[in-house]
């Protein structure tokens, strides 16, 4: 276990070595000048020169990338911003603050709205994928199955606004969704702020797990194991959790994984939607203001989340299933 | 492979109470393509202590009667009708309650492919224990040391450590014994074992089906024997039943149904068997044509269309009328040929043939 978990540390910082440096290689291709629009409206062709200087843009791009690489591992020193210590990501061109700190401001939103709408999602989509399996053909099993089409098909932008307009300002059941009080500060507060967005974000991933949980079950359901446990006389609801849902968690788990990852990067509509601060919104502004710094900083944590979830993913396979433990 | 011609020790057909009886059954699945009549009025009968081999193609319905027996087809997609017996018991009209505290204690089955059919999840002694404390309410540690005893009773060396491995860490010979291990940790009146040494190499088949016999005459069990390799049948069964295409063409004694079969079917089934008594040169007779669709079975013998017998019977009949399997338990075959030509046909054509 130690082994593979060292092993699989060291191609994931492999990955996001090279995903950083594409990153920064993209960000060169586009015609865009950052040290203009930092710059501002009184431009003078010095200013823009020092600004350059100050950005580190100035230098050719594998200088420029290789300082920016040394920051993250020894810390980098700035002219005129000073030192900065080692995991450095660098500090934002717009306003100068650290990466970093942006980031971790950021991410208890992110991660709070990832936690809750996975509980939300899991809960409904595995819950209904079970029952349609169950009642494989039945009136229920079809009803599941549509629903679960319309749901895929529903877009988060349309559904959260309606769903604030009612729920929100017109009936007054949920207050606005908001994300400036922390779980430590007003659990109360925080979980009616973030309910709506759990809901609405759930919503897509929902009909994706009904769907999944339905057809791994009804396979699983068919295997001889699960017929030879009826053998034995073992109950239904034994034999349904002990051993069908046992042979059908394998997948959904995976795809539970990166989905969790891919959450972890940022829910750039549902935050957008709902007003929300999390790395999502972060990204968007890193894109709309040319920060390399902070995009390289958003790029990292989202990519870091779905290599994360994938080691967590193939830790937790193993340990469902003893063929690849023992393998 | 043993010979069929080998000499069997002298079997009797005394009276016995049966201790599983089946009435009539009739398995009918519906499909897409409309009902498919898998097994269509079935009748026989199972004693105390005795084993039953049912023989067949695939598709003649042995596998489909005996998960019937068990309660485990699909209730929504099947109809039975019949009587399936069980020590006084009726089980066709029992609650799923009922069957579940029967199945794997009083009536227990094995499967064929051992690998497909233990749970890839759990470990074999966990696998052999749960049945046991199901069905005594023992607990955790005595449901184990069971489990571990049943083990080294089917064979397995080091049982104890043994019983903490999964399925996938035996070999097919030993993962059959473990299958055997839970089936009979009950110490179940009835097993059914369906094809259970199919996939198995011959020596290791050898090895499983003296250890069946062992534990038959330990514990008393009833079997159910499963196959379509008569060698194996020949080894295994005091009595014999034929079956083609969803019904029970011929029954008797394993000496009956081997020595003097009666159904051209059986012939048939003798005819594509090897011996290594027979001379080389003489080819394998296998049977002309296939199976009939169980869709929309034939009116008459459903074996007519396949029989080269249908011309010699004497009201000519085959093809309208089904031909019914004598009621009394003696040696019977349904079949429109009167007893005298079958006695006749079979030694003229097909036993000088083979034998």
């Amino acid at each position: 276990m130690f082994r593979f978990i060292l092993r699989r540390t060291l191609s994931a910082l492999m990955i996001l070595l090279v995903i950083s440096a594409i990153t920064f290689v993209l960000f060169y291709v586009a015609p865009r000048d950052p040290a203009r629009s930092a710059c501002g409206k009184l431009c003078t062709p010095e200013t823009l020169a020092l600004v350059r200087r100050n950005l580190g843009i100035d230098d050719p791009l594998p200088v420029q990338y290789w300082h920016w690489l040394a920051g993250v591992f020894v810390g980098r020193d700035y002219a005129g911003l000073g030192h900065c210590a080692a995991p450095c990501l660098g500090y934002s061109f717009t306003n100068h603050e650290p990466v970093l700190g942006l980031i971790t401001n950021r991410f208890p939103t992110t991660l709070s709205l990832t936690l809750g709408s996975t509980v939300v999602f899991v809960v409904l989509g595995v819950g209904t994928g079970m029952l349609a399996a169950v009642k494989q053909g039945r009136a229920l099993d079809k009803i599941a199955s549509s629903v679960s089409l319309i749901g895929s098909s529903l877009q988060i932008y349309i559904v959260g606004v309606v769903a604030m307009y009612y729920l929100s300002d017109q009936w007054g059941i949920l207050p606005r969704p908001q994300d400036s009080v922390g779980f430590s500060q007003d659990p109360v507060a925080w979980f009616k702020g973030l309910l709506l967005p759990w809901f609405v974000l759930a919503i897509i991933f929902t009909a994706n797990y009904t769907r999944m949980t339905r057809s791994q079950l009804v396979e699983t359901l068919a295997e001889d194991y699960v017929r030879t446990a009826r053998a034995k006389g073992l109950s239904r609801r034994t034999v349904f959790f002990r051993f069908a849902w046992r042979g059908a968690m394998g997948p959904i788990v995976t795809i539970l994984g990166l989905d969790i990852g891919y959450l972890l990067g940022g829910a750039i509509i549902t935050e957008e939607t709902f007003g929300l601060h999390g790395i999502g919104a972060l990204s968007i502004k890193a894109v709309r203001d040319n920060d390399l710094p902070l995009l390289l900083g958003v790029v990292l944590v989202a990519a870091a989340a779905i290599v994360v979830a994938n080691i967590v993913v193939d830790a937790v396979y193993a340990l469902i299933d003893p063929r690849i433990r023992l393998a | 492979m043993t010979s069929l011609a080998e000499p069997p020790e002298p079997s009797t057909t005394a009276p016995f109470l049966p201790f599983l009886s089946v009435r009539d059954l009739k398995v009918h699945f519906a499909t897409d393509d409309g009902v498919v009549r898998a097994v269509d009025g079935l009748s026989f009968d199972v004693g105390r202590g005795r084993t039953l081999g049912i023989v067949g193609e695939s598709g003649s319905g042995k596998s489909v009667t005996n998960l019937a027996i068990l309660g485990l087809h699909d209730r929504r997609r099947t109809t039975l009708a019949g009587e399936i017996v069980l020590d006084g018991k009726e089980l066709l009209t029992a609650r799923e309650r009922e069957l579940e505290r029967l199945r794997g204690n009083r009536m227990a089955m094995i499967f064929q492919d051992a690998l497909a059919s233990l749970s890839p999840f759990h470990t074999v002694g966990r696998q052999i224990a749960e049945t046991y404390a199901k069905h005594t309410g023992a607990s955790r540690r005595e449901s184990r040391a069971r489990a571990v005893e049943m083990l080294r009773r089917v064979g397995i060396p080091q049982p104890a450590l043994r019983a903490d491995d999964y399925p996938h860490q035996f070999s097919g010979g030993m993962r059959q014994r473990v299958m055997i291990a839970m089936a009979l940790v009950c110490d179940p009146e009835l097993l059914i074992a369906d094809e259970p040494t199919t996939a198995l190499d011959v020596t290791v088949q050898a090895q499983i089906m003296d250890l069946l016999k062992d534990l038959q005459q330990e514990c008393g069990t009833s079997i159910v024997f499963i196959t379509h390799d008569l060698g194996v049948i020949s080894r295994m069964a005091d009595d014999i039943l034929v079956m083609y295409a969803g019904r029970a063409v011929e029954r008797g004694t394993r000496d009956e149904v081997l020595r003097t079969p009666e159904h051209p079917y059986t012939w048939g089934l003798l005819g594509a068997m090897p011996t290594l008594r027979a001379p080389v040169e003489i080819p394998l007779s296998p049977i002309p044509g296939t199976p009939p669709s169980l869709l929309d079975p034939l009116p008459g013998c459903r074996f007519e269309p396949r029989c080269a017998f249908t011309e010699q019977t004497l009201e000519g009949h085959c093809a309208t009328r089904r031909p019914a399997l004598p009621r009394t338990p003696a040696h019977g075959a349904a079949c429109h040929l009167t007893r005298a030509q079958r006695g006749q046909y079979y030694l003229d054509y097909v036993g000088a043939d083979t034998r």
